[in-house]
């Protein structure tokens, strides 16, 4: 086919023409999601069945049909069962977008549950804003973000590491080793770790960040061998965390000399690589399998039962990806009962979140509630260490929950409220991100 | 900064080169021999590790007896491969690239189907996980393994070529193949066997990068982009291919001690970029007709 300049614009022309087409009767359509009584509730949940990201977000797809399966059997939400509607983001963040704008504008959800990266995260949460639409976004993530359209079940980087570089400072000394993915989040999260490391008198030897999904530890190893550090600060995702603890040992590395304190390796984790590879290591977390009460236990025994514990084990962020279903089932009754059920959008359900509390009864950590100005989590980190089994002992908990703060290292940007970013000058900003 | 790290950063090369070259030996002879450029090599890899899976799992096969065992799975499929789609694509490179990927994407789904996304996990003897020390000097018992390995199919490689009778016919194919098959060599087969062996390579690397690593369905791509370019990098040539791997495994390892991962890894992309600039060809590029 010859491409003349003519034919070329000709066809641009009409490409552009087709791109712009939907938005002509977009909003009016969106706007009229009403629902109806009796109707189920359609909710999204967007995870990647495929590709890269599927370790994780696997689970989370399956730990959220079962939390809906419970509470479809315990008579729904607001009195019509929950009909989630699985799409596959293949790991790509096109398809993250893409299908964000199907699921509200095709399916016209009521509410998105998704996303276990920030890159993706970040690459839905325009459309989620342009909509004024909700994303329960159910894992750790490094803050630094102030939106009006997100509740996050997960611990923030103020939280993780807070009683983890103490604990590890005054049982194993003060000198310690930053190794990490190279990425926001563990950048960050470090950020947050070397303050806590400041105030609990300890010395940062060196930080060191390996690029995703690489296998290959012996330079850093060497590294951290010369260092010679008390104790080892890993943010390392993914594959790569479990390349990291196998060569740790390959290289000869002692765990009871120098053990790795991580944020992200839990049960699953642990079962990949091993048990022998991750005892004596620690993790902090605010859900561990081995957590010791009757709320934990059932949803253990419930979830491995049921056709969604194929992977015979459950683990932290399945947990805070079960409370968010909670958390939706709460605010969306709240909601309902202040604006009529036919009225609720999901800016109603954000507005009715603030301070929602999952009681000890349904949360298998224990008491959590939402925010009711950042709509971040209160929780209890708890750390745990591995075990030869491969089950986590947990050594100690906080006291109690601990404030979310998605600024908390960056007071000059401002304070997170229900309205927006609040700068030092008394500006606010929204949907800031 | 001490003598002793700095030796240990250059045993560490020498690992990592190994690493590298074993990733891209099966690549190198497929493509040295049979000119096919196979995307599917990663997945090779990653069948490796899971056949290894299988046999420890299932069968209960002890570590060691794997990787031979890998071997002769892989090059089966390699073997199937290269008689079902590759033989009808020899003078179709183009084709053979679209082929391979669509076969590496084939390979990567149905070992999600059967075995599912999550991690599989490949137990070794407990001596293998841990070091040999000497002093100062340290590295992981289980690096050796892979650099005897590695350096045990180069020796094996370099005699097949080099002192028998199909190595002759492979290398005469290689240089004209139409000339070789007047002379009675029977092209097809040296391809086919080519191939086999190529996946047979990718087989044990696999069984090796699971105990390294960990074993996914995705896993070859982390090792394809590394293995090509040391077969770009060296010209398609097995000494091409070993001088390259332990070239850029000692850049690896000597930049990350003095700077860090990242910054090594950039360098050693530029160095290439650079590198390919001025000699395409690669290192030691064969004279002879390409096809």
């Amino acid at each position: 086919m010859d491409f003349t300049r003519r034919k070329l614009l000709k066809t641009a022309g009409l490409a552009s023409g087709a791109l712009l087409a939907p938005h002509i009767w977009v909003p009016s359509e969106a706007r009229a999601a009403a629902l109806k009584k009796g109707e189920p509730l359609k909710v999204g949940v967007l995870f990647s069945l495929t590709g890269a990201l599927a370790v994780p977000e696997e689970d989370s797809t399956l730990v959220l049909q079962y939390a809906f399966d419970e509470i479809n059997k315990a008579g729904g939400v607001g009195g019509v069962p929950v009909e989630p509607v699985i799409v596959d983001a293949k790991s790509d963040f096109n398809v993250y977008s893409e299908k964000t704008k199907e699921l509200i504008l095709r399916d016209k959800v009521i509410a998105i549950f998704g996303c276990y990266t920030s890159a993706s995260r970040k690459a839905i949460l325009p459309t989620i804003m342009q909509r004024d639409h909700l994303l329960y976004y159910p894992t750790c993530y490094e803050g630094a973000e102030c939106t009006q359209n997100t509740i996050c079940t997960g611990p923030l980087a103020n939280q993780h590491s807070k009683d983890l570089i103490p604990f590890m400072v005054q049982n194993f000394g003060k000198k310690v080793f930053f190794v990490g993915s190279n990425y926001v989040w563990p950048k960050e999260s470090n950020k947050n770790a070397k303050i806590w490391l400041e105030q609990a008198g300890g010395e940062l030897l060196g930080e060191e960040y390996i690029p995703l999904g690489s296998s290959e530890f012996g330079p850093v190893l060497n590294k951290i061998r010369d260092a010679k550090p008390n104790f080892i600060f890993s943010t390392v995702v993914g594959a790569s965390d479990i390349a990291f603890h196998k060569q740790f040992k390959q290289e000869g590395f002692k765990v009871d000399q120098m053990p790795i304190a991580s944020l992200t390796t839990g049960e699953i984790e642990t079962r990949a690589m091993g048990a022998e590879f991750g005892a004596g290591h620690f993790l902090s977390a605010p859900y561990f399998q081995t957590l010791d009460n009757p709320t934990n236990q059932k949803f253990v025994e419930g979830f491995l039962k049921s056709p969604y514990g194929k992977n015979g084990t459950t683990h932290y962020n399945m947990e805070e990806t079960y409370l968010s279903a909670y958390v939706f089932k709460s605010g969306f009754e709240k909601a309902a009962a202040a604006v009529g059920f036919e009225n609720v959008t999901p800016r109603a359900i954000r507005d009715h979140s603030g301070g929602i509390r999952v009681e000890d009864a349904v949360s298998p950590e224990g008491l959590i509630w939402i925010d009711d100005q950042n709509f971040n989590t209160w929780l209890k980190p708890k750390i745990g260490q591995c075990q030869a089994d491969g089950t986590f002992k947990i050594v100690k908990a906080a006291d109690a929950q601990v404030a979310p703060d998605p600024y908390s290292i960056y007071p000059d940007i401002g304070v997170c409220t229900k309205d927006g970013l609040k700068a030092p000058d008394g500006k606010i900003r929204k949907n800031v991100i | 900064m001490d003598f002793g790290s700095i030796l240990n950063a250059l045993i560490l090369g020498v690992s990592i080169a190994s690493i590298w070259l074993i990733a891209a030996l099966g690549l190198t002879i497929i493509y040295g021999a049979a000119g096919v450029i196979n995307m599917a090599h990663g997945e090779l890899i990653m069948l490796g590790a899971y056949s290894s899976y299988m046999l420890q799992y299932y069968l209960g096969v002890p570590y060691l007896l794997c990787i031979p065992a890998s071997f002769v799975i892989v090059a089966l499929v390699g073997l199937i491969l290269e008689r079902g789609l590759i033989q009808y694509l020899y003078n179709r490179p183009l084709d053979t690239l679209l082929a391979t990927y669509g076969v590496s994407l084939v390979l990567m789904q149905g070992v999600r189907l059967i075995f599912g996304s999550d991690p599989k996990y490949l137990a070794v003897p407990e001596i293998f996980s841990s070091n040999l020390s000497l002093g100062f000097l340290s590295i992981s018992t289980f690096r050796v393994i892979v650099l005897l390995v590695t350096a045990l199919l180069v020796l094996a490689l370099w005699l097949l070529f080099y002192k028998t009778r199909f190595g002759v016919q492979v290398r005469a194919v290689m240089q004209n193949k139409e000339m070789a098959a007047s002379f009675g060599i029977n092209s097809s087969r040296v391809y086919m066997l080519t191939f086999a062996l190529g996946a047979g390579l990718a087989g044990v690397a696999g069984s090796l990068f699971g105990v390294l690593n960990i074993v996914l369905p995705t896993m070859g791509a982390s090792y394809v982009v590394q293995a090509f370019l040391m077969v770009v990098v060296g010209g398609g040539s097995l000494a091409g291919s070993v001088v390259a791997s332990g070239v850029t495994g000692e850049m690896q390892s000597v930049f990350a001690f003095f700077t860090n991962d990242t910054f090594a890894r950039f360098l050693i992309f530029v160095l290439i970029v650079v590198f390919l600039r001025f000699r395409p060809q690669g290192l030691f590029a064969k004279a002879g007709t390409r096809r």
